[in-house]
């Protein structure tokens, strides 16, 4: 597969899944607010997944559109990363698992507003705006939350842990991230990992909580298709309405 | 609404007041309520809540503890003496189209 739809797939993939987590705690939100506020960045994610997906559709050449991509692969083709696919978990969870996410995908998407390729170079400036919206709140829930009461703070510090395992993914470096990087088309990787180890230490430190190891290990194979036992889950409750009546208009 | 309940029951966030001055608004009108922890929070669940996040608005949160309401027992004494003086309404003169939004 080319190379840039295969990345512009696993931009897409990212925020379908996260926003396809989020959207199921519609109605189950802390406080009304917060409601409201995880809805949003659900929607923001999924307005960037059809961008990157209709650009992904319209290179590739095949006939593919949106909905086809997101309802008609199964696990093995979506190339997100296992951090988004983690289940939500209590609200530390949910809210670290945006947090590291939150992190990558700012300092991702403002090196990729000076992408050589216009279209992503577009979107990314058109993403900008709500991506750092979304890790201002994720960064500032985390402090409250780990700088909070003892209960919150322990629930936040097994949050940072337990999740941690999955946050370097989107650092590896394949053969498709190479040919974006030499091409232009997206920012280096060990540069966003040091742009995220910063911010990631910053945030902790102001939240009490302590940095897991930066030597440990990491878990990957989302990116090649080879996925934790969640997302399966995940793709069944979402495609279910197109697999029981392909192509339907609606 | 239940703001004496909530000022009163310490586990519930406070009340805020929210004030909104839309893209080409020229003023900040009330456009609801909402409860929150803090100020900083409070300015970021009316922008969830009651902008969408449009560009160019101005948000005011004021704690609904603040804010000092005339009585309505007082209706009369305060408003009804400006009812039966017509000279205090400037509305006798036509308004050249030039000015605006007064």
């Amino acid at each position: 597969m080319d190379a840039k739809v295969n990345y512009l797939l696993r931009l897409g993939d990212n925020a379908l899944i996260l926003s396809q987590q989020l959207s199921r705690l519609c109605g189950k939100g802390p406080a009304l607010e917060e409601d409201m506020a995880l809805s949003n960045v659900a929607l923001d994610l999924l307005g960037q997944t059809r961008l990157w997906y209709e650009y992904a559709a319209e290179l590739e050449g095949a006939g593919r559109d949106e909905d086809r991509l997101a309802y008609h692969r199964d696990a093995h083709d979506f190339k997100n990363c296992l951090l988004l696919e983690q289940p939500n978990g209590n609200y530390a969870d949910t809210m670290m698992r945006q947090f590291y996410f939150d992190t990558w995908h700012y300092f991702l998407i403002a090196g990729l507003t000076h992408s050589s390729d216009e279209r992503i170079a577009a979107i990314a400036e058109k993403s900008l705006k709500e991506v750092t919206y979304h890790l201002r709140r994720s960064g500032d829930l985390v402090v409250r939350m780990g700088d909070g009461t003892d209960i919150s703070h322990a629930k936040t510090q097994a949050a940072a842990d337990a999740l941690w395992m999955y946050s370097g993914e989107v650092f590896g470096y394949d053969a498709v991230d190479q040919a974006m990087v030499e091409a232009g088309i997206a920012p280096p990787a060990d540069q966003l990992r040091t742009q995220w180890l910063a911010h990631v230490a910053e945030i902790f430190a102001e939240a009490t909580l302590v940095m897991p190891p930066q030597d440990a290990w990491m878990q990957s194979g989302g990116k090649q298709g080879r996925h934790t036992e969640h997302l399966g889950f995940i793709l069944a409750e979402m495609q279910f309405l197109q697999r029981a009546y392909p192509n339907a208009q609606w | 609404m239940s703001t004496q309940l909530s000022t009163q029951t310490s586990k519930e966030w406070p009340l805020w007041e929210v004030f909104i001055r839309s893209q080409h608004g020229l003023a900040h009108k009330h456009v609801g309520s909402l409860h929150a922890p803090d100020a900083e929070m409070a300015v970021n669940n009316a922008r969830d809540v009651y902008t969408r996040r449009n560009e160019g608005v101005s948000i005011w949160v004021v704690r609904a503890a603040d804010i000092v309401a005339s009585s309505p027992s007082d209706k009369g004494a305060l408003f009804e003496p400006a009812n039966s003086k017509v000279y205090r309404h400037p509305t006798f003169f036509p308004m050249p189209e030039e000015v605006k939004n007064l």
